[in-house]
């Protein structure tokens, strides 16, 4: 990926979307394309946080891992991001990541963006409510799974 | 205030309150506890249905129970059903055999707003045994294809091994101009589909909110969120429909005790527009 289709990529992302041109400029010089196969791990719980990703395309799986069985909790696919807790420091990563499907995203090194929106504190505030919207998101919808709304109490539906 | 969408355009053509037995032909499991009986309707009895409607099916001498009809509504030849054991009726219903009979009352209540969704893409949004009383409403704009603009299928199940009609969801998915997206709450690692609520699936789908019309079935609080969230994608509440489930005994605005506010959803019902129930829908008691 050239650095003008990083560039669009970005631009074009649910996810940046509303961020001003320089917002994105900015974004684009730490940004790097990786890619991941099925199946290959991207981390696993408890390593240290190091990459927030933008999903471009593909399909990742976040588990948690308990004596002899996976939970796969959630999925996330194109146009959503992954990792947020590189973005906060001195935060080990919640669960294990793995790859369910050919998957291209956009990179960035947690540390590297943590550092440019201390130095920019309205760049990394507008970035911070995008976080939070995230983690408000993934909130309610692990609230909705723990009710377990389908179980027989919650009525049949028929 | 006007709450009945559609009115049916079949009424039932004897007493209300009369079961007629209606032979059971087949009874496909579909999942663990979730099961589909075929039965031909009773003799001289038209047994034509709009989708989102129901029956009341009587097994007799255990109880009577308010179902909806799951089948084509263009192949009245056949009454289908899918129940989910969760009780002492159903779980006596989905254990009778063919050629055993069961009484059947109707068709009831108010229909999906087939009409009012001609021209409009239509957003299917179903959570576990919700998917039934859709599955008519899928099958009509299958049949009539041109009438409606895209067709997007989202459903959300418990685990993989509770997902309704699996194979009829993977076809639909191959159909132009059709979306079938189907999200489990928890995956095992043998599961490669999406995992988390159905509204996580929201964000999959390309349509224009204003030229859309949501029909929604399951869990009132699955139907709460999935409204709520349709609603702050933009579209309005005026053209989002969901079935609601309440204790019925009559099915026909008699007894009252499918009272909800100043509905009887039986009879205004089951199936509304958000507009009209909503102020009713997060209420602890009415």
């Amino acid at each position: 990926m050239t650095a003008v289709e990083v560039h669009t990529a970005l631009a074009n992302h649910p996810f940046l979307a509303g961020l001003p041109e320089s917002d994105i400029a900015k974004l684009a010089e730490l940004a790097f394309e990786v890619r991941f196969q099925p199946e290959q791990i991207l981390f696993r719980e408890g390593d240290p946080s190091s990459f927030f990703y933008l999903i471009v395309t593909g399909h990742i799986a976040l588990e948690l891992l308990a004596p002899g069985r996976v939970f796969r909790i959630e999925t996330v696919g194109d146009g959503e991001d992954l990792g947020w807790s590189s973005l906060l420091e001195s935060v080990n990563k919640q669960f294990q990541a793995r790859c369910l499907a050919p998957t291209r995203a956009l990179a960035f090194d947690g540390p590297r963006l943590i550092a440019l929106w201390e130095g920019d504190a309205e760049f990394g505030f507008r970035l911070m409510r995008k976080v939070v919207g995230t983690v408000a998101d993934r909130l309610r919808a692990t609230r909705l799974q723990l009710l377990d709304v389908y179980d027989k109490r919650g009525g049949a539906g028929q | 205030m006007t709450t009945v969408l559609e009115p049916p355009a079949v009424s039932p053509s004897r007493p209300l309150m009369e079961p007629r037995p209606a032979r059971l032909v087949g009874i496909d499991k579909e999942t663990n506890d979730t099961f589909t009986l075929t039965l031909e309707p009773p003799e001289g009895v038209d047994a034509r249905f709009r989708p989102g409607q129901f029956s009341m099916l009587y097994d007799y001498g255990v109880g009577e129970l308010p179902i909806s009809i799951s089948g084509d509504p263009e192949r009245p030849e056949q009454l289908v059903y899918t129940i989910r054991s969760v009780g002492p009726v159903t779980t006596s219903i989905v254990t009778r055999h063919p050629g055993e009979s069961l009484g059947v009352r109707g068709p009831f209540g108010t229909p999906w707003p087939m009409t009012a969704a001609r021209g409009k893409s239509v957003l299917i949004v179903a959570g576990g045994i919700g998917l039934a009383p859709l599955r008519p409403a899928i099958y009509h704009i299958l049949r009539h294809r041109g009438d409606y603009n895209r067709l997007m299928i989202l459903y959300g199940a418990r685990s993989p091994r509770d997902i309704l009609y699996k194979k009829e969801l993977a076809a639909w998915s191959l159909l132009p101009d059709t979306q079938s997206l189907v999200t489990v709450d928890y995956g095992g690692v043998s599961w490669r589909g999406h995992v988390g609520v159905v509204t996580t699936l929201f964000k999959s789908i390309r349509t224009q909110p204003t030229e859309t019309i949501a029909l929604l079935c399951g869990p009132e609080i699955m139907m709460r969120y999935a409204s709520r969230e349709l609603q702050s994608r933009g579209i309005p509440k005026q053209q989002i429909y969901l079935s609601m489930e309440r204790n019925m005994k009559c099915a026909a605005g008699f007894c009252g005790h499918c009272q909800m506010g100043p509905f009887f959803v039986c009879k205004d019902g089951p199936v509304f527009s958000c507009a009209a129930i909503e102020p009713w829908m997060d209420l602890y008691e009415i």
